[in-house]
């Protein structure tokens, strides 16, 4: 139970530095609290009623004022130019792709298209199938991503990638997944009735296992 | 005070002394009865809205087993007692639409608006009392509407409380047609409820302060609720038309939200929450005002930085305009506005920061005394705070990438809404109790209510943070249907056993409110020997607040402990020494 209060193992290229990223928040959020309730406690602790006692006087405090919305404004703003470049990796810019897949949402499959013997997207020979999507471990998979209904959204959590399915657009996502294994790619949008259950399985695998998966899949996809 | 205007004005009161039941009851343009009307719509709510909270935890804890006692549910709001997906999609789109527009908006704003604002400012009512009648009323079918939408085929709206299109704006897609249509006709009547509130208020407040009473002489809940009015004001007009596109694709064929027909999805998250974060502040801030009142009143001794709050309280309201899109930096809308929105969206967490710092400057060297409403404001701190901090999280895109759409959200919005603004509710109703029905709640009751949810509130909700980081979603049915979630699920058990014992433990404030409303012991004008206006009022007060002249200001609203006084307050209404010498 207990290995299991923390993030899911991850095994995309970008997924440590958005953990990083937490951790960073998550320290500078829990010193913050402490500081702040034990301060609290303290107080309350400390200047309860008791018979005799009167309260001081004081209306508050320019300088203190000041320095407390300095130093959070600071913080504040560091941590959002900390957050941007990870951000633009991820969502604006990426590496060039190795393998290319359209993936379409609808409710309440994944459908996974390959682009067939030709190498392209778009062509006849193209195979799609539901929820079952594989791709080589150590390569940069770009997806377009859409939807032919409602809006979905894809979630990959052991990869920290999360992005919506968006009917009439084609949002472009990219991973790069560095382990073999096979996870779940829950929807992560209310999507409808059939939203709790609407999950795709990812396989990642080797480029041998990957050939021969494609090959029997076109072979398949022919018939 | 002079007596021909004391004649006049008894003279006015005498007369609304005639009115019957239903003027002084049903029908009443008397701003305290409507804010009593507001509260016990917004109580009522709150029992329904909590009731489909507790079916949730049920069927996150035992998914797709018997609800215990509820066979009789008929097909297909339930199977055997059993919760189907569309039931639950629709409890928890009901549950959040309810708890929001129909149990925080009406108490904080409807109900303690109503009451507060004319008495703390020396106002006899509000500028416009029968629009306020109007208000109330006009909220009421609102409610009837949402509630009639249980009960059309189809069943109740189960899109969630965001409705994102096209989901909402199609049946075929969710299987709901009425309560779907009812949902958006009963907001928008709703909507022009909370309009006519919001111009009340901020007439009232620029147009009736009593002599004396200048801006910086305002309590800081009247702040607060003069803000919230202008948000109101300027926010629920574009949720109006948002709702009303809706409607027309859903209802005329249109297709703003539809994109066969050329409509864009995204348009209704844009005005959806160009509504919605201002609408977060609309239920926060007047839970802020309320604290900052209540920890002064019971630290004895003025808020740490009045003016440092009151601008913060403007700031946040500025800063709600440019944030929405932190709800959407996984919507597919350009992620490099999504840089722009956490820039704005961190910044936000400046004046949160500054209140929570002051509140903590307003305990120190005080002279606290442990009230339930003081207990209750001391929670809504420290909650507050939580909640604040993990909205960090989510303001950082990468992060967000990972928690958005997961229990990491629900608990973020929990601890914000239940741990701030509920918590901020008890603390309103236990301080402000005995001017509005002229008894004490009873105290000891009161700190078992607050003692047993906080604990309760806490085991509630903090666990679902954990869950959010293991990549739990929020809004799916059965947990039990993926693997990574499996390991989870005794936590869900936990979670929900809490949120049993805090559903129940909400009686304690139903029963105290009722038990004393009945027996409580009688309260006095000023039984927190507190300084702002409504205090010198009889408890309750009559027809026209005050049964003589409307009282003078002469200091501000935090005087305690002043070197002044030789008690530890100072009312604001009470005559400066040299004043009362010259007059003897």
């Amino acid at each position: 139970m207990l290995e299991h209060l923390w993030f899911p193992h991850d095994i995309s290229t970008f997924g440590p530095s958005v953990d990083w990223l937490f951790e960073v928040i998550f320290w500078i959020t829990v010193l913050t609290w402490i500081a702040v309730t034990v301060t609290m406690i303290v107080f309350l602790i400390r200047y309860r009623t008791r018979p005799g006692r009167k309260a001081e006087y004081i209306e508050g405090d320019t300088r203190l004022e000041v320095i407390w919305t300095t130093v959070t404004a600071v913080i504040m703003v560091v941590l959002a130019l900390m957050s941007r470049s990870t951000w633009a990796d991820i969502k604006e810019h990426g590496p060039p792709g190795d393998v290319f897949y359209a993936v379409a949402a609808k409710q309440f499959n994944w459908e996974i298209t390959y682009p067939g013997p030709d190498g392209k997207l778009g062509t006849k020979d193209d195979v799609t199938v539901e929820n079952d999507f594989h791709v080589p471990v150590n390569k940069v998979v770009r997806i377009d991503l859409t939807s032919k209904d409602v809006i979905h959204s894809f979630f990959v959590p052991s990869m920290r990638l999360k992005q919506d399915a968006v009917p009439g657009r084609t949002i472009k996502v990219w991973f790069d997944a560095t382990e073999i294994g096979t996870y779940e790619i829950p929807c992560a949008e209310l999507c409808g009735f059939g939203h709790s259950g609407m999950k795709g399985s990812l396989t990642v695998e080797s480029e041998a296992d990957y050939e021969k998966f494609l090959k029997d899949k076109y072979a398949a996809g022919q018939q | 005070m002079s007596s021909t205007a004391a004649v006049a004005i008894r003279g006015v009161h005498a007369e609304h002394h005639e009115l019957g039941f239903w003027r002084t009851y049903v029908f009443s343009t008397d701003h305290k009865m409507i804010g009593r009307q507001f509260l016990f719509l917004g109580l009522f709510m709150m029992a329904i809205g909590g009731m489909m909270a507790m079916f949730m935890r049920w069927e996150l804890a035992f998914p797709e087993t018997a609800v215990p006692g509820f066979h009789w549910v008929p097909e297909p709001f339930m199977y055997d007692g059993a919760i189907p997906p569309n039931t639950y999609n629709a409890m928890f789109t009901m549950h959040a639409t309810i708890m929001i527009f129909f149990v925080i908006m009406p108490i904080l704003v409807g109900c303690f608006g109503n009451f507060l604002i004319p008495l703390m400012l020396g106002a006899r009512d509000m500028a416009f009392p029968k629009l306020n009648m109007l208000s109330f009323w006009v909220g009421f079918v609102a409610g009837i509407i949402m509630i009639a939408s249980f009960f059309v085929p189809g069943g109740a709206a189960a899109s969630g409380w965001t409705s994102y299109v096209p989901l909402s704006a199609v049946p075929v897609y969710t299987g709901v047609d009425w309560g779907q249509n009812l949902w958006c006709i009963s907001l928008i009547v709703l909507g022009a409820s909370s309009l006519m509130g919001a111009i009340n208020y901020i007439t009232t407040t620029i147009n009736m302060r009593t002599r004396g009473m200048t801006f910086f002489r305002m309590p800081l809940v009247i702040w607060s609720l003069f803000i919230t009015a202008i948000l109101l004001l300027l926010a629920l007009p574009v949720l109006t038309t948002a709702l009303a596109l809706l409607l027309f694709d859903r209802m005329a064929g249109t297709h703003f939200f539809l994109p066969p027909g050329g409509g864009e999805p995204l348009l209704w998250q844009h005005l959806f929450w160009f509504f919605g974060h201002p609408e977060v502040y609309i239920m926060i801030l007047p839970a802020m005002g309320i604290t900052s009142d209540v920890v002064a009143t019971f630290s004895r001794k003025p808020i740490f930085g009045y003016r440092a709050m009151a601008y913060a309280i403007c700031a946040i309201a500025f800063l709600s305009w440019i944030v929405w899109g932190h709800h959407m930096f996984q919507s597919g809308m350009d992620p490099a506005l999504g840089t722009s929105f956490m820039l704005t969206t961190m910044v936000i967490a400046v004046p949160s920061a500054i209140k929570t710092f002051n509140w903590l400057g307003t305990l120190y060297k005080g002279d606290i005394h442990y009230t339930a409403a003081m207990l209750n404001a001391l929670a809504f701190i420290s909650m507050f705070v939580i909640g604040g901090l993990s909205g960090i999280y989510m303001a950082c895109t990468p992060v967000d990438m990972y928690i958005h759409d997961t229990y990491f959200i629900v608990a973020h919005i929990h601890y914000v809404l239940f741990g701030g603004s509920l918590f901020g509710v008890f603390a309103a109703v236990t301080y402000w109790y005995p001017k509005m029905f002229g008894r004490m709640m009873n105290e000891t009751l009161g700190k078992i209510h607050f003692w047993i949810t906080f604990v309760a509130f806490n085991c509630t909700f903090f666990p679902m943070h954990i869950l959010g980081m293991g990549g739990h979603m929020r809004r799916i049915y059965n947990p039990m249907q993926y693997d990574f979630l499996k390991p989870l699920q005794p936590l869900q058990i936990f979670i929900s056993i809490s949120a049993f014992v805090l559903g129940s433990a909400q009686f304690l404030f139903l029963a105290n409110i009722i038990w004393s409303y009945l027996r409580g012991k009688k309260a006095d004008d000023n039984p927190w020997r507190a300084n702002t206006l409504e205090w010198s009022a009889p408890s309750p007060p009559p027809h026209g607040n005050w049964p003589g002249a409307v009282p003078a200001v002469y200091r501000g609203p935090y005087e305690y402990s002043s070197p002044e006084s030789r008690e530890d307050y100072l009312p604001q209404w009470e005559l400066p020494e040299h004043a009362q010498a010259a007059a003897d």
